[in-house]
């Protein structure tokens, strides 16, 4: 029998596959957390504050104290992630160090380098960073991210540029497929991607990690219509627990996304879910505050 | 010979693409009518107490209970958790393997790991019997066996890591996330024989 190998990019990966078909919830506390376990979410996102609270608050966004990840850590089975700064390595080994199940290298947070993310190669435990399009997708898994979301626009509940991002990078997808061998150099110049992971994208005709969608996901019709547009799963961050009934909606949500193509469900799940978070109104927005133009 | 993937969530994508490539029919299951007129289930990797869970919202647990009787049924990871009689903590379980299971028995996911297994039950799809490469991901331990259950596969240390109740089977890895197929064709062919 041969040794154990720990750390493959196939057991990275195969963690986020693991989640597919699932919700991701943002959660400030350990109560909250076990709220998201029992509905029904696959994972959480163990944080200080949840994006709409750091648009309000304003101010430096860092890391979480590692004592409260380690609380919710200990509160739930399922998977705990973290957020760390984009470009902020240290964090990063803070959060390995803990023993987090996946980081999230997050233009929630503010960024701590303006030019460079993270290697994530060099890291035991995976990472999911967040795109706009089909060339940043490819930069991140690049640098070694295992799993990818949509970037949207954290902290509003407004689902548009969630939508506008997963049928960016959809639909790039799409067209590479269509595009003659000859055209893929120039093509992996233009978007600033990798080419050998254009090659392999066109192969495939999906990214070859997980692409769940993130940012501005407040209803089981929102995550229905991400994965109608088709994402892997969704991550819901102030949606759930900036609502009038958390555990309702988070369970609402979850069979949303299981049955996201069956119209009457949908409809039965949607019913006497109390208030939804109030959210922003991404178009009218001024450009200052939005925060999915951080990252490279 | 068609096989349903209990597709409430997780890695059912993957299985059914395996199953596609060996020719065989393959299907989703998310609500109790699709079990209709299917040879075998395998229900997939992803988080048990989420599959649990929805598999009790949508009124699956008798119908799923009631297939088990009858048809091959295979559960990998997650999957095996969900087919246990008992996984050490409250959470909704089919119950119809005798064996008791241990979640996250390995640690985190960066304990997660790959490695070789000799398997002398795929004898019966491969008569070379190579090596079985095996991949766990935040793996469950098959603590112990009992009834009519018998370990298929061990790690060097003696733990058990696939079990084998007649037409019942749990793995702790992901033989969907390989390209080595010979655990699907080993479900298909107790499948056939069901």
């Amino acid at each position: 029998m041969t040794e154990q190998q720990i750390a493959t990019e196939k057991v990275k990966r195969g963690l986020a596959q693991m989640l597919k078909g699932g919700v991701i919830m943002d959660v400030v506390t350990p109560e909250q957390a076990k709220i998201a376990e029992d509905a029904g979410a696959v994972a959480v996102m163990a944080l200080e504050r949840v994006p709409a609270d750091i648009r309000a608050q304003g101010g430096v966004a860092r890391m979480s104290d590692p004592e409260l990840i380690l609380k919710i850590m200990d509160a739930v089975t399922i998977p705990v992630m973290a957020k760390c700064r984009i470009g902020h390595f240290v964090e990063a080994q803070i959060l390995e160090a803990i023993g987090v199940d996946y980081i999230d290298e997050s233009e929630v947070l503010t960024p701590a380098d303006e030019k460079y993310h993270i290697n994530k190669h060099e890291f035991k435990v995976p990472f999911v960073c967040g795109c706009r399009n089909l060339g940043e997708a490819l930069r991140r898994i690049g640098e070694g991210a295992a799993m990818i979301r949509t970037k949207g626009e954290a902290g509003t509940g407004d689902v548009v540029e969630a939508v506008r991002h997963a049928r960016s990078v959809l639909g790039e997808i799409r067209r590479l497929q269509n595009m003659p061998e000859e055209e893929l150099m120039t093509y992996a110049k233009e978007i600033g991607a990798p080419y050998a992971l254009v090659k392999e994208v066109r192969g495939l005709g999906r990214l070859p990690v997980v692409n769940f969608a993130a940012g501005g996901i407040a209803t089981p019709a929102d995550a229905a219509l991400m994965m109608q547009l088709g994402v892997d799963g969704v991550f819901v961050g102030s949606g759930i627990f900036k609502s009038g009934n958390p555990a309702r909606r988070a369970a609402a949500i979850v069979k949303a996304v299981t049955h996201y193509r069956d119209p009457e469900i949908l409809a039965e799940i949607s019913r006497n879910l109390g208030e939804p978070m109030v959210g922003i109104n991404v178009s009218t927005m001024p450009e200052t505050e939005r925060i999915a133009g951080r990252g490279w | 010979m068609k096989i349903g993937v209990l597709a409430l969530q997780g890695d059912f994508a993957e299985h059914i693409t395996v199953l596609r490539k060996l020719g065989v029919a393959a299907v989703e299951v998310r609500l109790p009518e699709h079990l209709d007129g299917l040879d075998g289930l395998i229900i997939p990797g992803g988080e048990s107490t989420t599959i649990g869970k929805l598999a009790q919202d949508f009124g699956l647990y008798e119908p799923l209970r009631r297939f088990a009787r009858q048809h091959a049924v295979w559960g990998t990871c997650a999957g095996a958790i969900f087919l246990s009689k008992d996984a050490r903590r409250p959470q909704p379980l089919l119950g119809v393997m005798d064996i008791t299971v241990e979640r996250n028995a390995f640690g985190r996911q960066v304990d997660s790991f790959e490695v070789d297994l000799f398997i002398p039950a795929l004898k019966a799809v491969d008569p070379e019997n190579r090596p079985y490469h095996a991949v766990f991901i935040r793996a469950p331990l098959i603590e112990s066996v009992s009834g009519d259950a018998v370990a298929l596969a061990t790690l060097d240390d003696g733990r058990i890591v696939a079990a084998q109740q007649g037409h019942l089977l749990a793995t702790s890895f992901h033989p969907e996330l390989t390209d080595d197929d010979r655990f699907h064709r080993y479900f298909v062919h107790i499948a056939a024989n069901t």
